[in-house]
């Protein structure tokens, strides 16, 4: 930076240290278990060792009898207050607690209010129950054959099927299929598996009597949504309802969705009138909270002969557990799924998808996914593989073949998306560039001579996030649209306020950048807030890397609101007229006269002090921001694994990551959260996953099983950025903290697939364990001999 | 400095009536205190609820996660398997113990610096295995760093920038340390 | 969660401690490094009514040759095993073994004597033990026994260890001249239960033939596996190639696998194999003086 350039600290592009570490680093944190009220409660769950089972007799006496227990919940008690069934964000039902039959093993059965943690965890485990098994449904295609036990006998429909869902020209995609000189197809597998959030869920909930206040603590990813479900809900006076989101140790959309526990404390706060906490384990959380992926997939590519893309069919089933509970926008019941065409220019395209009831927990999206773009992404980039490997052209030269041109911008999907801008070819060669991509060719080649596994996977995605414009999206009806209130004091400092809600992004940090760019106040004199929806602007949170591209976008269209009033007051200031002054290098200016200037500060003193008459005092701002589209992050990703021959271990050997996030607001930030999702996209590559055996007994229901990636074999990630703007978005930003999680499984997989290219594989379901490898390898071991 | 050593109630959130108790005295962050508790009280609740040290998190119910992290006797362990009884004479000390007088530890500040936080959930855990690591190690190599934090697990950073903090903050202890050696 | 209620004792002699045990009679468990109990009581698994803690009994934590033996007291912690220059010298299957255990805070309390006597197949010293041919030292209300290696794992989460007996140490035959040990194992992720592991120890004579060998495995059983005929097919025999493949081979029809989270039964039958054969060349290559 040259001296004199005009500069403001903390601006857009500045990786300034994190505002909020100050609090973390000390251990001085607010998350939900840190908060205590005078006289709190505790609040402990009973739950379903069996998946699907009748309750027969629920026995509270010996729970009643713990010293320390006052009282035991069950389904009779919410089903007389109406409250036993409560309605999903998908417009389905689930049970707070059972009336008589319950559908998943872990399922809510019982909950134990006592006066300290360890008292109602006795509790809880003294509540007797007996249960009659029933028939258990974990296979979603079985759940659809005739005669398949009904696992929601409340639904009229008597059904596993909940609903079909399809887009794109059904009979033109089939038709150039047919017509297609080449056509690929596969079938994909993306099991289960949970986002594992360090800091599990959990809430304190009270009701203050006498003035009807009802406060809740949450770990909750959309504070403002949870108060107008409460309202709506539970009848409480919306004004009254006080959602309090503290620190949040990790969402990941994990903490979108209302879970039982939630409103059992609100029902023990205000049965018993104390402050009642809710804490859930681990294993609870692993166990019974929304789990992502569970997708089977069919998937079918056609092309020309030589390598261009025609058209794209794919046929899914949903296992969403026993109700519909994810967390998509209200007309997309499948997410943003149909982004499956991704960074390539199909002519035709069809998907349809199906949703089946297992006797599993529900959920589906919970997992860093963009709602479904992680399933879209890892289809498309396989299937590109398989026809790369099938035509046998190299998958970088089948992809730069392929790509969506710049020139292309703003591009129409077959499916009905416009992205807004993108520069797919520039992505990917910067990366061949990083990692010497001939180079690994060559050294494949030779290694191969050598009956050594070397593999090179490439995953070139496009994203789709910022949910999202009115016109197509909403939550319950909820649009979704995000807001930032501005205030600036008269010692020129700032306060701003946001409908979203950060569970580790930085926003309180990024905001201010933006902020500070747009006021010409530094970072460091601005401060922000999040969820407190007593104070802040409404919003509808924090996931599927909605942020920026929304909130973001208002922080910026609220601060221009200020620059509109405060011209005024400069023009005031200076005695010249507003039309004759222009913000240029962060103040205000007479143009032609640019030492003629005031500063943002002095015009905020005035503004209290010395507003021009017949103008309202203050300096502040409030945007609603309504996204004209979505924004369309994008990158290409380049992983190098080799394969020990003699167990099938897959060890990343490098992974480069080169992403596209239109501006960069905060490079440090913007790196951490890239890191943070490459892990996230390797771990259900190789290690993690939920399995249930055929009686719906979890496999993998705590950290002793279900395998988070330690530092140690996390890959030594490198990343590189190219920069192109969002056309649309106020600062050209789009997004960036799932980015590398819907990129990167891909990425790895083609890897693992490259490398057993000699033993003729086109496929292997993640995740890759070394076994899977093993079998491949022994199998044809064994047929040479 | 022989302090007196501070008696403490067992948060009611901890203790039910009818339970025999214990008597612990062990000293916390330089600070002796004093208390009957329930032998099942594990030392992560007896720091968190009892004494208010609530830097220390709970992340999983399994032994895994490490995010309860502190150091018993200057070693670093995880506290949520530790019984508040086992440490009766010894010293633990929690992230709360790492600033002194107001002043962040290298290790602090080598977090803030490097981004080596996003939710913060992990973090003093984290922090308090980097501190036993360099107070042995003060210069290791990113595998030894690795290797160190293995028994701490982080969703969210992706453990690059974990690295680079504490390598950089075995960097500048060494560097203060020669400092006030007074080396030319 | 949260363990159910007991009651608390820490003794400070053996005697104490065993008087103690039985007193309380089958309702009395012992308390090391309670990184295998205390998990087991918070998850209500295990719900002794009395928990007796040894951790303040002295002299019962140590590493040192004495006589004819190399003697590790039972309260030895884990993490003990990797600091020490002796082990890394004489006697590196420990070294290996340590560093595959759990993590290092986990290794910072837990014990030898609980990774010995817990009877988890997944637990790493068993197999060390079984390989080197090591004696257990209990002690108990009619007083001290030796069990070896060999007769001490029965079952399961059974050993030869009998109600209110304690561990107190374990000894392994000091380390000749050219002797040779190593362990390793793969798991999923590092620090998980093993998918298989092995551990080796032997010893050449002059000629350059294998004198002795000693083979225990990991995870691939009810309770760790000693491969008696993959042992006893190298004893006499030069350490080529054959002999390591053939041993191998035989490791893996001593292994009796279960199929589960960490692979299918061929699998983990191969892996034996693979690792008895990787550990025997690491273990030979230590006998003739190298790493």
């Amino acid at each position: 930076m040259s001296v004199g350039a005009p500069h403001v600290q903390g601006g857009i592009g500045q990786s300034i240290r994190r505002k909020e570490d100050a609090r973390f680093i000390r251990g001085k944190g607010n998350y939900i278990d840190d908060v205590k009220m005078p006289g709190m409660l505790y609040l402990d769950i009973t739950r379903s060792p069996y998946a699907h089972a009748k309750i027969t007799a629920i026995r509270t006496e010996r729970a009643l009898k713990v010293p320390g227990v006052l009282a035991v919940i069950t389904g009779k008690d919410l089903e007389a207050a109406g409250l036993a069934w409560m309605p999903t964000l998908m417009s389905d039902k689930q049970m707070v607690l059972p009336t008589d039959t319950v559908m998943y093993q872990a399922q809510e059965v019982a909950a134990v209010v006592a006066d300290s943690r360890y008292a109602a965890a006795d509790g809880a485990a003294a509540v007797e129950v007996d249960y009659e098994p029933l028939p258990v449904v974990t296979n979603p295609f079985k759940a659809l054959e005739p005669g398949a036990p009904v696992i929601r006998t409340d639904r009229k429909e008597q059904s596993n099927h909940i609903w079909h869902w399809e887009t794109g020209d059904k009979a033109g995609t089939d038709q150039l299929l047919t017509s297609s000189p080449v056509r690929v197809a596969q079938d994909l597998y993306i099991p289960r598996i949970h986002v594992s959030s360090m800091e599990t869920c959990g809430c304190v909930a009270h009701l203050d009597s006498i003035s009807g206040r009802f406060t809740i603590y949450m770990t909750t990813q959309a504070p403002h949504a949870i108060r107008t479900v409460l309202a709506l809900v539970a009848g409480l006076p919306e004004q009254n309802i006080r959602v309090i989101s503290p620190d949040i140790g990790g969402g990941f959309g994990g903490k979108v969705p209302v879970y039982p526990g939630y409103v059992l404390a609100a029902v023990a706060a205000i049965k018993t009138g104390h402050p009642v906490k809710w804490i859930e384990d681990r294993s609870e959380n692993l166990q019974a909270d929304s789990f992502a992926r569970d997708y089977h997939i069919h998937a079918e590519v056609g092309a020309t002969s030589d390598g261009k893309v025609t058209a794209l069919k794919v046929k899914t089933l949903a296992d969403h557990g026993y109700t519909d509970a994810a967390a998509n926008p209200s007309k997309f019941p499948a997410g943003l799924f149909h982004i499956i065409t991704g960074s390539y220019p199909f002519s035709k395209a069809f998907v349809e998808v199906d949703a089946a009831y297992t006797n599993k927990p529900p959920g589906g999206i919970a997992y860093r996914c963009s709602f479904r773009v992680t399933e879209a992404v890892y289809t498309i980039e396989r299937m590109m593989d398989i026809l790369a490997h099938r035509l046998k052209i190299d998958p970088a030269e089948l992809r730069l073949k392929n790509f969506i041109p710049p020139e292309a911008f703003p591009y129409a999907s077959a499916l009905g998306w416009t992205y807004d801008s993108g520069n797919y070819a520039g992505a990917l060669q910067k990366a061949m560039q990083i990692i010497d991509y001939a180079g690994l060719r060559r050294e494949q080649a030779e290694k191969r001579r050598r009956g050594e596994l070397m593999g090179i996977g490439i995953s070139s995605f496009t994203e789709i996030v910022g949910a999202g414009p009115s016109s197509t999206f909403d939550i319950l009806g909820i649009k979704m649209f995000d807001a930032a209130e501005v205030r600036i004091h008269p010692t020129g400092k700032v306060l701003a306020r946001f409908g979203t809600k950060s569970q580790g992004q930085g926003h309180e940090t990024t905001y201010a950048q933006i902020l500070a760019e747009e006021l010409g106040i530094p970072a460091d004199d601005i401060r922000v807030e999040e969820g407190d929806t007593d104070t802040a602007p409404y919003g509808l949170g924090t996931y599927a890397s909605r942020s920026t591209p929304t909130a973001g976008a208002a922080a910026s269209m609220a601060a221009r609101k200020i620059r509109d009033k405060a011209q005024k007051i400069a023009a005031h200031l200076l005695e010249v007229s507003p039309d004759d002054i222009e913000w240029k290098d962060y103040a205000f200016r007479v143009k032609g006269v640019p030492t003629k200037s005031k500063t943002m500060q002095e015009v905020a003193f005035a503004a209290y002090t010395n507003h021009p008459q017949g103008m309202e005092a203050g300096l502040e701002a409030v945007d609603y921001y309504d996204p004209p589209n979505m924004t369309y992050p994008f990158g290409s990703y380049i992983c190098v694994v080799d394969i020990d021959k003699e167990t099938g271990q897959v060890k990343v050997r490098r992974f480069v990551a080169v992403d596209d996030c239109g501006t960069i607001i905060n490079p440090m930030i913007v790196d951490g959260q890239i890191h943070g999702g490459l892990t996230m996209g390797f771990a259900p590559a190789l290690l993690e996953e939920i399995q249930y055996d055929e009686n719906g007994n979890v496999r993998g229901g705590s950290f002793v099983d279900y395998l988070l990636p330690t530092a140690v074999e996390t890959p030594r990630w490198e990343t590189a950025k190219t920069v192109t703007p969002s056309p649309h978005h106020p600062i050209g930003a789009k997004g960036v903290g799932e980015s590398a999680t819907v990129g990167a499984p891909p990425a790895i997989v083609n890897a693992i697939v490259d490398a057993l290219q000699p033993y003729g594989v086109e496929h292997i379901d993640i995740p890759v364990h070394p076994w899977k490898v093993w079998q491949i390898l022994h199998a044809a071991e064994s047929k040479a001999k | 400095m022989a302090a007196a050593a501070r008696p403490v109630s067992p948060a009611a959130s901890l203790t039910s009536a009818g339970g025999t108790l214990v008597h612990v005295r062990v000293t916390v962050n330089g600070q002796p205190v004093v208390a009957e508790v329930e032998p099942r009280t594990l030392l992560v609740h007896f720091l968190r609820e009892v004494l208010g040290l609530t830097g220390t998190h709970i992340g999983c119910d399994t032994t895994n996660c490490g995010a309860c992290t502190v150091h018993l006797d200057g070693k670093p362990v995880k506290s949520c398997t530790v019984l508040a009884v086992q440490t009766d004479g010894r010293d633990v000390r929690t992230v709360e113990g790492l600033e002194v007088g107001g002043k962040l530890s290298p290790i602090q500040e080598a977090f803030v610096e490097c981004h080596g936080l996003q939710c913060g959930f992990c973090t003093p855990g984290m922090m308090m295995t980097a501190t036993a690591l360099l107070a042995r190690n003060p210069n290791p190599t990113e595998d030894e760093v690795r290797d160190a934090i293995r028994g701490n697990l982080c969703r969210c950073t992706g453990y690059v920038n974990i690295v680079k903090a504490i390598q950089l903050a075995g960097q500048k202890m060494q560097t203060t340390a020669a400092g006030a050696g007074g080396k030319p | 969660m949260i363990p159910p209620q007991f009651d608390y004792y820490a003794p400070r002699s053996i005697d104490e401690a065993v008087s103690l045990l039985q007193r309380f009679d089958g309702e009395a468990k012992v308390l090391a490094g309670g990184h295998s109990l205390i998990p087991l009581m918070k998850l209500r698994l295990a719900q002794p009514q009395v928990l007796v803690d040894i951790n303040r009994i002295p002299n019962l934590a140590y590493i040192r040759e004495e006589g004819t033996h190399l003697k590790i007291g039972a309260t030895t912690r884990t993490n003990d095993l990797l600091e020490s220059d002796l082990l890394r010298r004489s006697y590196p299957i420990f070294t290996d073994a340590a560093q595959e255990i759990a993590d290092p805070l986990v290794r910072n309390l837990g014990t030898v004597g609980g990774n010995v006597c817990h009877g988890d197949p997944g637990n790493d010293l068993p197999a060390c033990m079984l390989a080197l041919g090591a004696e257990m030292m209990v002690v108990g209300p009619k007083g001290p026994r030796t069990i070896s290696a060999s007769d001490f794992y029965k079952d399961t989460f059974v050993t030869a260890v009998e109600a209110n007996e304690i561990l107190i140490e374990v000894r392994i035959p000091k380390s000749r001249p050219q002797q040779g040990t190593a362990y390793q194992k793969i798991e999923k992720r590092i620090g998980d239960f093993a998918m298989a592991g092995a551990a080796v120890c032997v010893v050449l004579n002059s000629a350059g033939r294998i004198e002795s060998a000693g083979i225990g495995l990991t995870g691939v059983g009810p309770t760790a596996i000693r491969a008696v005929n993959a042992a006893n097919s190298l004893v006499g025999e030069l350490p080529d190639e054959v002999h390591v493949a053939n041993a191998g081979r035989l490791a893996e029809e001593a292994a009796q696998p279960t199929g589960d989270l960490r692979g299918p039964i061929e699998y983990k039958r191969a892996m034996a194999g693979v690792l008895t054969r990787r550990v025997l060349n690491r273990a030979l290559s230590r006998a003739k003086g190298g790493a």
